[in-house]
């Protein structure tokens, strides 16, 4: 790890003025900051400490009703929070199926949304990757990509967003408020991250110096509460990233899904709202045809950038399960192990 | 760059003053305060090893930065014990033989400890496997860390009633 | 009540009250408390820190590294590359016995493997030597490098430390062209890497031409012997210390590469020095299991009699050095069939040079020969349970010899019987659980050879009564701390606490390897044998001291027993170990013991350890994943000295089954060679939730004939038959066969699909 100027800013206004340096970063928990660092994979000149800004720390409900994640809450805390948990279960259940307890009792919600990519070669200094060095080429490209993008990605860069937590945030909606230099904007969730295209490096909308204040998930979001469900498929049973996920959300009412909002993991590069999956769940009766054709759209662009086509398959089962298990309605309690395939599968969900 | 801190280590209240940003929790209890229970397996969060309580909530030391925890209240494992008489889980884990080479131990205790406070798990031993996945054992003791930690739930949550009646 | 005949009249089966008993551990309160010392825990006066910096291409040369940026970095004391590493005694390319490993000590500019020590940096403090390394930047001249076995292959010599690469019995060609049913399979098995929880390490400090070394270590002789070897030094001016290992597997029976650079830099610098090795650092120097091809063809009769089994393995080795793994040899044990052969084949690769890890061999080859197993008894339509009855070994098929002693057929019995296996149907995809997902059961056959290699012990009785046994035993989490202070304290007549036993310190007597699961075999032996000798000298100045209560009983035999001798005839006559030696005016009386194989039985007898695992897998029909929700071993290996301590073993062997069979990989890159997963994130093995439930059976064994103890090996036999078990379940769940480990959520998919 390089050597770096430590800085810690007593206002949000200092914070911005801090960042605006070029080789500034923000250090949030510092979970995946330090870890690239240790890499070697960035080397910031100064590091921004936001921990100790204070403000940042709440998880209120606003008077219309939707609901405000300061970006210095703990993804454990936001898990637990049972107020939150019961209005956006979806958002709980992804959380604890991400990182480990020790990972999410530090790792903030800021920091979560800016997490980098786990592609291992963007992680290795030696290898080429126009993420981490624009303009080197990408290694991944016809190397080790059983894990890489299947939606989103571009000939400069086909890396998965790892995130969990996004995942709901892009199906229900969230928006993602912001503080710069020239004050505060704010910018949906789905919006927040950047399509590869040919600039990889740039992967949100944030300008240099600009900061996450707060995650607000919309008065509507809570509409879903009674059918939402994350699932997320993993080579271990715990601690693993997805190698497919999907959150799902139905509203219904009377037998009919009244409105549906469906977002992929795993598989994309970057949190993956499905809309086209959504329209046509709008107005059908729950049932396994529906949800079948619902994930047939979700991938209807997807294609393999490498090794990874088993994705696209996956991704799909994904969906379909998920739909169904969102259909079948929230579980009272968060299932022993969270958005995993082991955790107890309502009836008649399991094709046979 | 003002790199003094002040840290609660197991009770005990220091005054740090560091003379490198990079330092880490771990790196910092281990090689510069010579606490060396907690252990570095990975250095990048992803085995468990370096699992200490900050405000007594569990987190992977190697991928904290000292300088950033000025303030907090710190428990490692070597602060777990009340003189000879040891913390209920670990005396459950050896009880229960919840580890061989004892590397990954401190980790796990420390976890237990936090999985315990947070209350999350309670008697179902699918929620502690889940709940203690963030702390890896290569020699395989699973089956005797998760025992310990139901075993010494048990026994703490007994305590307590005791206590309370 | 501790016993123990004393010679002359020789020794009696023993009724010790230690052996036996399920204690736990007697480090254990250091280890629950973050006191157990490992060898990075030490921090004397004075200490720098070594960091080694490691190649990134897998074959060519450094042509150029950043020196004079590292050394700018505040805190940077000292970089150590091939221009100015201080010579050494002996040339670290050198092989002058197959257990010496060749080493990459900065000996030149070659590149070899990815992950290869090309320089190594010493600093006041771990930041700026880590940084330190960082700033090297080395340039390269690259030649394509070569990490998979597709290529040219050759014929080892010997595979593994010293083993034909080539057995067979019978005429398997002939037996093979007449059977009635044939079958050939071909598995693979990935490159895999150790990964003890403790990283390799080591503090060293010098003091003129003496050297103090904390390091982990399953050979404290080994190591002093290699050490003294290269920097020329008396054997007798090394101490290591080595009282924990944070896990080894194998990793750490020879002293790597790495470690022997903490040692030049602590010299080249004139202070203490402590190197770690990173985890990304663990993929390369410190040795690995390497990949293997293994292609199995089976004969049997129409009645699915076994009639032919051919095992041919195709493993990877370095460029540099030799050791294949010797996955054939695991046909040579198990099943019964007129015509064998097994074979070998090496590939040479640009990779560290794999070597020894938990069940090398065995591993990697009973999964193999597990899965082809199971795929013929299903051709043959029957239940892989009785398929294996049917083809049971009686003898040991490859030559012929009998077994020492064989609890198999109860292992298979007990085994099936907890598990429920009656009730499995013979067709794949048959089962569900209460959810709809798919249930599979499967069985492997366990196996693992009593190994001993040689040991030596000190025993002392003390003026006060209490005893004293000294051996440079290895604990890596076995548990030698305490089996062995069993067996000492049995071994003296005398309760546990009344005993002290040292272990882990080269200053005491060589323990030999904690490695072939033969540790608690050996160094008991040792121990027994001095215990043995001790009592006999006791007993010795008892017999002819008129004073004494056993006067001239030599001849009808003399017993200790809770520190007291007695008559064997008459056992109210005796006396306490400390009236004799105050009596004789001795402080204390020494005696010595060595534990060695012994040759007579073991040319007549096959010596093996046994089992059957059984694994229950639930599979996600859509889904493809996988998890292992029961698995139940049943194993007989000889006395067992702590079953506590045993079933802990046989648990971490059947979780390294569940981590062979769905987990671990590393994945090359195959264009550059590095690893691409040098991590524990991307690089599973399996987490607690990945182990939902776990149970084990101590079958009954005596074996008169492996050592006077009675111990065969428990370490490493786990691994073997759980791969085969789960890979057997996964097919009888899923009806998809996968040959290729480790089995994954794709290959399930796909196999789905193609089905
Ligand atoms: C072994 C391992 C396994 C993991 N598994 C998972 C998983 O399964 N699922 C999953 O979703 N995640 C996983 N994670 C990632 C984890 O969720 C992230 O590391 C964590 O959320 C980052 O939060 P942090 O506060 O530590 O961020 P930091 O490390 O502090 O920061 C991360 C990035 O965000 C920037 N940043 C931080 N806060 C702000 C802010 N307020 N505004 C602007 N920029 C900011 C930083 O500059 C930095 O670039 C895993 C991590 C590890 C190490
Ligand atoms: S996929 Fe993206 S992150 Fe990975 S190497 Fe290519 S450019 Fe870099
Ligand atoms: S050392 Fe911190 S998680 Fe491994
Ligand atoms: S006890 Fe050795 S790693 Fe857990």
């Amino acid at each position: 790890m390089n050597l770096f100027e430590y800085v810690r800013p007593s206002s949000i206004a200092e914070a911005v003025a801090a960042a605006g340096e070029p080789g500034s970063a923000y250090l949030g928990a510092g979970t995946n900051l330090l870890d690239l660092m240790k890499g070697g994979v960035t080397r910031p000149s100064r590091l921004v400490d936001l921990t100790h800004l204070p403000d940042l720390n709440g998880i209120e409900t606003l008077p219309d009703g939707s609901a405000r994640i300061g970006a210095l809450v703990k993804n454990s805390a936001l898990a637990h929070d049972p107020d939150f948990a019961k209005r956006f279960p979806v958002v709980a259940e992804a959380l604890l199926a991400g990182a480990s307890a020790q990972l999410r009792n530090a790792a903030t919600v800021g920091g979560n949304l800016m997490q980098r990519t786990r592609c291992s070669y963007f992680n290795d200094p030696a290898s080429a990757c126009n993420k981490r060095e624009p303009g080197t080429g990408c290694d991944a490209l016809g190397g080790e990509n059983r894990s890489h993008a299947v939606l989103g990605w571009s000939d400069h860069c086909i890396a998965v967003h790892p995130s969990d937590f996004c995942v709901p945030l892009a199906a229900l909606g969230a928006i993602v408020e912001i503080a710069g230099a020239g004050g505060q904007r704010e910018v949906p969730l789905t919006d927040f991250h950047r399509l590869p295209g040919d600039t990889p490096d740039r992967e949100t909308v944030l300008e240099a110096g600009e900061m996450i204040v707060a995650v607000r998930l919309p008065a509507d979001a809570a509409a879903f509460a009674d059918h939402q469900r994350y699932l997320k498929v993993r080579e271990r049973t715990s601690y693993a990233f997805a190698l497919a996920s999907a959150a799902a959300a139905l509203k219904i009412e009377n037998g009919t899904i009244v409105e549906a909002r469906l977002a992929l993991g795993g598989v994309a590069t970057k949190p993956w709202r499905a809309k086209a999956a959504e329209a046509l769940l709008a107005g059908a009766a729950p049932g396994k045809q529906v949800f079948e054709k619902a994930a047939e759209a979700a991938f209807a662009e997807a294609r393999p950038s490498g090794d990874n086509g088993y994705k696209i398959e996956l991704g799909k089962r994904v969906v379909a399960r998920v739909l169904a298990m969102a259909a079948a309605g929230t579980p009272d309690r968060m299932p022993a192990l969270p958005a995993s395939p082991f955790a107890p599968i309502p009836e008649g969900v399991v094709n046979v | 760059m003002n790199l003094s801190l002040t840290l609660t280590i197991n009770g005990k209240r220091r005054e740090i003053v560091l003379d490198d940003p990079r330092v880490t929790l771990l790196d910092l209890l281990r090689e510069r305060l010579d606490l060396t229970g907690s252990k570095k397996g990975c250095d990048r969060g992803q085995c468990g090893a370096c699992t200490i309580l900050v405000h007594g909530q569990r987190i992977n030391s190697c991928l904290a930065l000292a300088i950033s925890y000025d303030g907090a209240s710190i428990t490692t494992i070597e602060g777990l014990a009340d003189g000879d008489a040891l913390h209920p889980v670990q005396q459950a884990f050896i009880d229960h033989d919840g580890f061989q080479c004892g590397f990954c131990t401190p980790g796990q205790i420390m976890s237990a400890v936090g999985l315990i406070a947070e209350a999350q798990a309670g008697e179902d031993a699918e929620r502690v496997r889940e709940a203690m996945s963030g702390n890896i054992c290569r020699c395989g003791a699973y089956k005797g860390i998760t025992e310990a930690v139901l075993d010494a739930q048990a026994k703490i949550s007994a305590g307590k009633e005791r206590d309370a009646a | 009540m501790s016993e123990i005949a004393s010679l002359p009249t020789g020794s009696r089966q023993r009724q010790g009250s230690n052996i036996g008993q399920p204690m736990t551990r007697r480090e254990g309160v250091l280890k629950v408390t973050g006191q157990a010392t490992y060898a990075a825990d030490n921090n004397p006066e004075g200490l720098l820190y070594a960091v080694v910096a490691t190649a990134t291409i897998a074959r060519g040369r450094v042509t150029h590294l950043d020196v004079e940026a590292a050394k700018a970095h505040p805190g940077v004391v000292e970089v150590l590359t091939p221009q100015n590493r201080p010579p050494l005694a002996l040339d670290p390319d050198a092989k002058l016995h197959g257990f010496m490993f060749r080493l990459d000590l900065l000996q030149n500019d070659g590149v070899r493997y990815a992950g290869q020590p090309i320089a190594l940096v010493v600093a006041r403090t771990l930041e700026a030597a880590n940084e330190g390394a960082a700033l090297l930047a080395p340039q390269y001249e690259v030649e394509a490098p070569r990490v998979d076995l597709d290529g040219e292959n050759f014929v080892p010599e010997v595979v593994g430390p010293g083993a034909p690469a080539r057995a067979e019995t019978g005429d398997f060609d002939a037996e093979y062209a007449g059977s009635a049913k044939t079958l050939e399979a071909t598995y693979e098995t990935p490159p895999q890497y150790h990964n003890a929880m403790e990283p390799h390490s080591i503090v060293a400090a010098w003091d003129g031409d003496r050297l103090s070394i904390d390091m982990p270590t399953q050979g404290m002789a080994m190591a002093i012997d290699r050490v003294a070897g290269l920097f020329g030094i008396p054997a007798e001016n090394i101490h290591i210390r080595s009282p924990f290992l944070g896990g080894g597997f194998g990793s750490k029976g020879m002293p790597a590469g790495p470690q022997m650079l903490g040692i030049i830099a602590a010299k080249h610098v004139g202070a203490p020095v402590k190197l770690v090795l990173s985890r990304q650092q663990m993929y390369g120097p410190v040795g690995h299991r390497g990949q293997t091809r293994q292609t199995l063809r089976l004969g049997m009769s129409d009645d699915g009699r076994l009639t032919a089994i051919e095992h041919h393995t195709l493993a990877s080795t370095s460029r540099f050095d030799d050791f294949v793994e010797p996955a054939s040899n695991a046909s040579h044990t198990l099943y019964a069939a007129p015509g064998i052969r097994t074979t070998h084949e090496g590939a040479r690769i640009d990779i560290g040079t794999p070597m020894f890890m938990r069940a090398p061999g065995e591993a990697s080859g009973s999964a193999a020969l597990e899965g082809a197993i199971d795929e013929a008894a299903f051709a043959a339509r029957m239940d892989p349970l009785d398929f294996r009855l049917l083809n049971y070994a009686e003898v040991e098929p490859i030559s012929g010899k009998p077994f020492s002693s064989k609890a198999l057929r109860e292992c298979y019995a007990k085994g099936a019987e907890r598990f429920g296996w009656a009730k499995r149907p013979l067709e794949p995809r048959s089962m569900r659980d209460a959810e709809g997902r798919l249930v599979g059961w499967g069985v492997g056959t366990a196996m693992f050879p009593a190994i001993m290699f040689q040991a030596a012990a000190r025993a002392v009785i003390r003026a006060d009564g209490s005893g004293l046994m000294e051996t440079g035993a290895h604990d890596m989490g076995q548990g030698a701390w305490t089996a062995l202070h069993q067996i000492a304290a049995d071994g003296l007549g005398l309760s546990m606490d009344e005993t002290e036993f040292r272990a882990g310190s080269s200053d005491l007597p060589d323990a030999g390897i904690a490695g072939g699961s033969g540790h608690t075999a050996t160094a008991g032996m040792a121990l027994h044998r001095a215990g043995e000798d001790v009592i006999a000298k006791l007993t010795e100045l008892a017999v002819n001291d008129e004073n004494s209560p056993l006067y001239g009983a030599g001849n009808v035999g003399v017993v200790a027993r809770n520190g007291r001798l007695v008559r064997q005839d008459d056992e109210s006559r005796g006396e306490p170990y400390a009236a004799i030696l105050q009596r004789a005016g001795l402080a204390e009386i020494e005696g010595k013991g060595q534990g060695v194989p012994d040759a007579g039985p073991r040319e007549k007898y096959a010596m093996d350890a046994h089992g059957a695992v059984f694994a229950e897998v639930t599979v996600d029909p859509d889904l493809g994943q996988i998890r292992v929700t029961r698995l139940i071993g049943a194993f007989a290996a000889g006395r067992v000295i702590n079953p506590r301590m045993v079933e802990s073993q046989y648990y971490g062997g059947m979780i390294w089954g569940i981590s062979f069979a769905l987990h671990e990989e590393a994945v090359h890159d195959k264009r550059s060679g590095r690893i691409m997963n040098a991590n524990l994130a991307e690089y599973r093995v399996p987490v607690n939730a990945d182990v939902p439930s776990l149970e084990t059976i101590l079958v009954h064994e005596d074996d008169p004939y492996v050592n006077a103890l009675g111990i065969k090996g428990v370490g490493e036999i786990g691994v073997t038959g759980t791969v085969g078990a789960i890979a057997g379940a996964i097919w009888h769940a899923t009806g998809v066969r996968v040959r290729r480990f480790p089995i994954n959520v794709a290959d399930l998919l796909e196999g789905a699909a193609a089905r």
